[in-house]
């Protein structure tokens, strides 16, 4: 697995922040576009009510919740598979780690404003916020949604410094490869960098405390949004296995996310010479285990619920087996166990295409896990006043489509002004000759393996 | 400002440019070495390695969780609610938002101290040049006596492929 080095990689890496093609503009129209009128059916539902979605009674969570859990999964794409590549010294991670990063930063921030939505009235969003109240209602530290508040700023805030503090000696590059206005931003961005041996050390040191700090945050941030679920008294949700089911699942659904990423991105941005086959097969790979992880917990759910059979949960168990949901849960089961076990699985098949597909039905096939998860259950609790079928309408729909939008159009922004692959790190992962390369230094082997 | 510096293609000439440095009689703290990556794979990309990082991010932890411990108990004991039999301070609950804040308080620290001991923002005039992100590795002394310019300059030049200049 080689590279281009030195002024070769700066050029590179530096190409799209210093020239802007027509697709640039392009693609910021059309993802803007489609963000604008997501915002639009935010707007309207503002002024004209809730009544224009499909959200009613019993049926008060429908696409805005699973939407906030299902871009809080993908937002475990980026920083915690970077920590965790960090933290054993995988030589293949220096190209992927960024790209990663960015989508955890992105795919938080989007996730985030759901419950905001979700409000109806997001005026009143600030009290969300654990200040003391004389009102008596919050903060009630017991409420899970006070512990989403926590562990979703918690991970955003360290996310965000995560991504950030490795960026400052990259805006050096980029300010002394540039002039004028754009030589004074990078200037004030890169904070005086020199790149003394004092400074790389802190900043060594630093990554690797955050790596160790965000492992454990992210995997939190999951188990709490898993328990905004399994903490209700509802069919199908009081469940001990939904905190590690749905960090699985987040895990999962992010490989998707960022192969899907790292693929667009290699071929927009020309980046074949960084971005290899190899990059792609062993994040195959490990979709392939979640995958298989993934196949694991859902059997594991379904066979307990079977086995105990009681009445509500058996009637919730069957509308996804049979009844209203079915073909929703049989398209899940394929996009989410079925398509990668035969693409992942056999050598052949596990190419950039294979893994891009593979990745798709993955993305698809978790939006429906969480959607089944909501639906189904919602609309038939325990007593028959409680039951209902969910519709979600078309602003509802245009809202959940327009945070892809959104999500395209960050990340278009993001690589125009920051090297999507930190140049840096690749710089380092050059030595000059073996004999020279300490032993204690030497990349993890891992990363090398081929089954 | 006033320096003399050198410009090396490569880290073994700049080791050796360190190297003479010092037999110049200067000490580590004295040279400015500057690198557009990490030189692990040379000795003096070890200089000022021992730092306390991540013993500051511990105490940086307690905190957190000092604070988080302080937030919890203050707020529900000020403002009592009375939720389904639970105690009106309940521990399991609380754990979750005291596990968060001590990690942001780690995660806090250390960024704060890395701000604090890498000098980021950087303040006043200092050796630079923008040579540096192309590939060269600067090694040079700032502020020199002016009766050891020479001396530092025939040090620096004698390296391998050195671009000695002087500001």
């Amino acid at each position: 697995m080689s590279h281009p080095t030195g002024d070769r990689m700066t050029q590179d890496l530096l190409r799209p922040l210093l020239h802007t093609s027509w697709r640039f503009w392009a693609l910021v129209a059309f993802f803007g576009a489609i963000v604008l009128m997501g915002l639009g059916s935010v707007a309207r539902t503002m002024v004209l009510g809730y009544g224009l979605t499909g959200i009613r009674w019993p049926n008060y969570w429908g696409f805005y919740i699973t939407s906030f859990v299902f871009w809080i999964g993908i937002s475990h794409a980026g920083t915690l598979i970077s920590a965790i590549l960090r933290l054993v010294n995988a030589g293949w991670r220096r190209p992927v780690t960024r790209c990663a990063e960015v989508i955890t930063a992105f795919a938080l921030m989007i996730g985030a404003l759901f419950p905001i939505i979700h409000l109806g009235r997001p005026w009143y969003a600030l009290w969300l916020a654990p200040y003391p109240s004389e009102r008596l209602i919050w903060p009630n530290f017991r409420s899970p949604l006070v512990w989403d508040f926590f562990a979703i700023n918690t991970y955003l805030t360290g996310s965000l410094l995560f991504l950030i503090l490795p960026i400052i000696p990259d805006f050096a590059v980029v300010r002394d490869h540039s002039t004028g206005l754009r030589h004074k931003i990078y200037r004030a961005l890169a904070l005086g960098w020199r790149g003394t041996p004092k400074q790389w050390h802190r900043l060594e040191t630093a990554m690797s405390i955050m790596a160790v700090a965000i492992v454990p945050v992210a995997v939190s941030v999951h188990t709490i949004v898993s328990f905004d679920f399994s903490m209700a008294p509802v069919p199908m949700w009081q469940s001990t296995i939904f905190g590690p089911y749905f960090v699985a699942g987040a895990i999962f659904s992010g490989i998707g996310g960022l192969i899907i990423a790292m693929a667009v991105l290699r071929k927009l941005l020309h980046l074949e010479a960084y971005l290899h086959p190899v990059h792609f097969e062993n994040l195959g790979k490990l979709m392939l285990v979640m995958a298989l992880l993934w196949g694991y917990f859902v059997f594991n759910e379904r066979l307990v619920t079977y086995y105990g059979n009681g009445p509500s949960e058996m009637a919730v168990f069957w509308r996804t087996q049979r009844e209203t949901f079915a073909p929703l849960y049989y398209t899940m089961v394929l996009c989410n166990f079925v398509l990668p076990l035969i693409i992942l699985g056999i050598k052949k098949f596990r190419t950039i295409t294979g893994c891009v597909i593979a990745s798709f039905g993955v993305v698809i096939g978790m939006w429906l896990e969480r959607f089944l998860i909501i639906a189904p259950s919602l609309g038939h609790k325990y007593l028959p006043y409680s039951y209902g079928i969910y519709r979600p309408t078309g602003i509802e729909i245009m809202v959940a489509s327009s945070t892809f939008a959104a999500m395209c159009l960050l990340y278009v922004l993001f690589a125009k002004v920051v090297p999507i692959i930190s140049i840096w790190e690749m710089k380092a992962g050059e030595h000059p000759s073996p004999d020279l390369m300490p032993q204690a230094l030497e990349e993890h082997p891992l990363g090398e393996l081929h089954l | 400002m006033k320096a003399v510096y050198a410009l090396f293609p490569n880290g073994q000439s700049a080791q050796e440019g360190v190297n003479r440095l010092r037999g110049a009689g200067l000490a580590d703290r004295d040279i400015t070495i500057l690198s557009s990556q990490p030189m692990e794979d040379f000795e003096f990309g070890h200089i000022d390695k021992k730092n306390y990082m991540w013993w500051l991010a511990c105490g940086g932890a307690l905190v957190g969780m000092a604070s988080a411990y302080g937030l919890t108990v203050l707020t529900e004991t000020s403002w009592p609610i009375n939720v389904g039999a639970l105690p009106v301070y309940a521990w399991w609950p609380n754990l979750i938002i005291i596990f968060e804040l001590t990690l942001l308080g780690a995660i806090l620290t250390t960024v704060v101290t890395l701000l604090i001991t890498a000098s980021l923002p950087g303040r006043g005039e200092r050796l630079y040049d923008p040579a540096v992100t192309h590939g060269q590795i600067l090694v040079g002394v700032e502020n020199p006596a002016s009766e050891s310019v020479a001396a530092y300059e025939t040090a620096l030049g004698a390296a391998p492929g050195a671009v000695v200049k002087k500001i």
